[in-house]
């Protein structure tokens, strides 16, 4: 089958990269890029460990395919420098394992950029889309916000 | 990750995407209309869906529309779920549409995608049956406009090639006071138990439900025993009971006797929501 040759923007680099049109964009980032944050959990949309931002939206990388970012900005965990929720995560100590972290705090960061001012119902709404199987949601919910309530 | 490859097309009009339809279903490679795409990543993944062309038609002009035109409200079939959501143009359908899936997926499951959908839930039709839409379709003859009632039985009754482009919706159903829960087995994202969408019009309540049977519906029956004057609230359930479609689904997700405690629970909270009946 044919490659495609695009282009990608991803944490505000210029990616050329070649990929068939079936790749989906966690496949291509992880394998063809090298930005392993986002993780393989499900594959079906269901876990919400491969999260990334899509235009400020989060975006679960299984979910959609690489050819479909053409035009896009995506920002991956390694594009987060030093955040408030990066920093609140770790003040709340919001993970055990950690392998649900990148996804969840992509998803967090979207929720206080879109939401700055999100009520409870909304951080549920938004956050359930993440699963976290040490269960760390108290101190995640304790997290974000610490994070909302500084805004 | 896909066991399969195919060819990627992404047309700027909807002309453009019917002809090259055409042209890749002659050379037999099973086209496919993609939008948010969900359903062909997912079921593809297991080898439950294959096509050797996609034609993204996401970025198509008239499929992104959202605005009111007249008396009614215009929402594009390619729009996701959370556009439509975060908008809040059509409050019946943001409470509907924002029970499908969770937050993130619908940020790129699509409007159309979920009518379209081989997943039978296809919640996102809900409102439309109840509020007698008009649904915009391109296809090989141009575009026509058709009461979702003659192409909506079960599924959207799309001919092949077709595309679903366009919702219309008139702006005194966008206003009816109205209801929607989604009951699960468990939790509060996945597969529902049962869906209830309910609007009142003219003094009448009207009711479409998913997940009762293996395709959503608005049922004239039912409604005509909801809305039967003189009985008490639950003979009107009772009537309604009585009438509806079937099969009954019996599946892991819920028993078929259970799901019809919850849909009659589910109907009593209707009739309380919108005709101010107390049973309880």
């Amino acid at each position: 089958m044919q490659s495609h040759t695009i282009t990608l923007n991803i944490n505000e680099e210029i990616h050329i990269v070649a990929v068939k049109a079936a790749d989906t964009l966690l496949y291509t980032i992880r394998g063809k890029l090298g930005l392993t944050g986002a993780k393989p959990g499900c594959l079906n949309g269901d876990c919400g460990a491969c999260t990334v931002n899509v235009d400020g939206w989060p975006m679960k990388s299984c979910l959609m395919l690489t050819v479909e970012a053409v035009g896009k900005k995506v920002t991956t965990i390694e594009g987060l420098r030093e955040t408030p929720i990066q920093q609140a995560f770790v003040e709340n100590f919001a993970f055990q394992c950690g392998y649900c972290t990148p996804g969840f705090i992509m998803n967090c960061h979207s929720l206080i950029q879109q939401h700055p001012d999100a009520d409870d119902q909304t951080i549920k709404e938004w956050l359930e889309s993440n699963i976290c199987r040490c269960t760390s949601y108290i101190e995640i919910e304790k997290a974000v916000k610490s994070v909302l309530n500084k805004k | 990750m896909l066991p399969f490859d195919f060819e990627y097309y992404k047309p700027e009009t909807l002309q453009e995407a019917v002809e090259l339809y055409q042209y890749l279903d002659q050379q037999g490679k099973q086209p496919m209309f993609f939008s948010g795409g969900t359903e062909l990543i997912t079921l593809g993944r297991i080898d439950l869906a294959y096509t050797e062309a996609v034609i993204d038609i996401k970025d198509i002009a008239e499929c992104k529309v959202m605005q009111v035109s007249g008396d009614h409200l215009l929402i594009g079939s390619t729009l996701t779920l959370t556009q439509i959501e975060e908008a809040n143009l059509f409050p019946l359908l943001t409470k509907t549409a924002s029970q499908v899936a969770d937050h993130s997926a619908r940020g790129k499951i699509t409007l159309g995608g979920n009518i379209c959908a081989r997943i039978f839930y296809r919640e996102a039709v809900l409102p439309f049956l109840l509020a007698d839409s008009q649904v915009v379709i391109a296809g090989t003859d141009g575009g026509k406009v058709v009461a979702i009632h003659d192409v909506f039985q079960g599924e959207l009754k799309l001919k092949r090639g077709e595309i679903l482009v366009q919702t219309a919706t008139e702006s005194r159903f966008i206003r009816a006071p109205f209801f929607s829960f989604k009951r699960r087995q468990q939790w509060e994202t996945g597969y529902p138990l049962i869906t209830v969408a309910a609007l009142k019009i003219d003094q009448e309540v009207r009711v479409a439900v998913s997940g009762l049977c293996p395709f959503p519906f608005r049922s004239k029956e039912v409604e005509t025993a909801l809305n039967k004057s003189g009985q008490s609230a639950v003979a009107r359930v009772d009537g309604a009971l009585a009438v509806l479609p079937k099969p009954i689904l019996n599946d892991v997700e819920g028993s078929a006797e259970y799901r019809l405690f919850v849909l009659r629970n589910l109907l009593v909270d209707v009739l309380a929501a919108l005709d101010g009946v107390r049973i309880r």
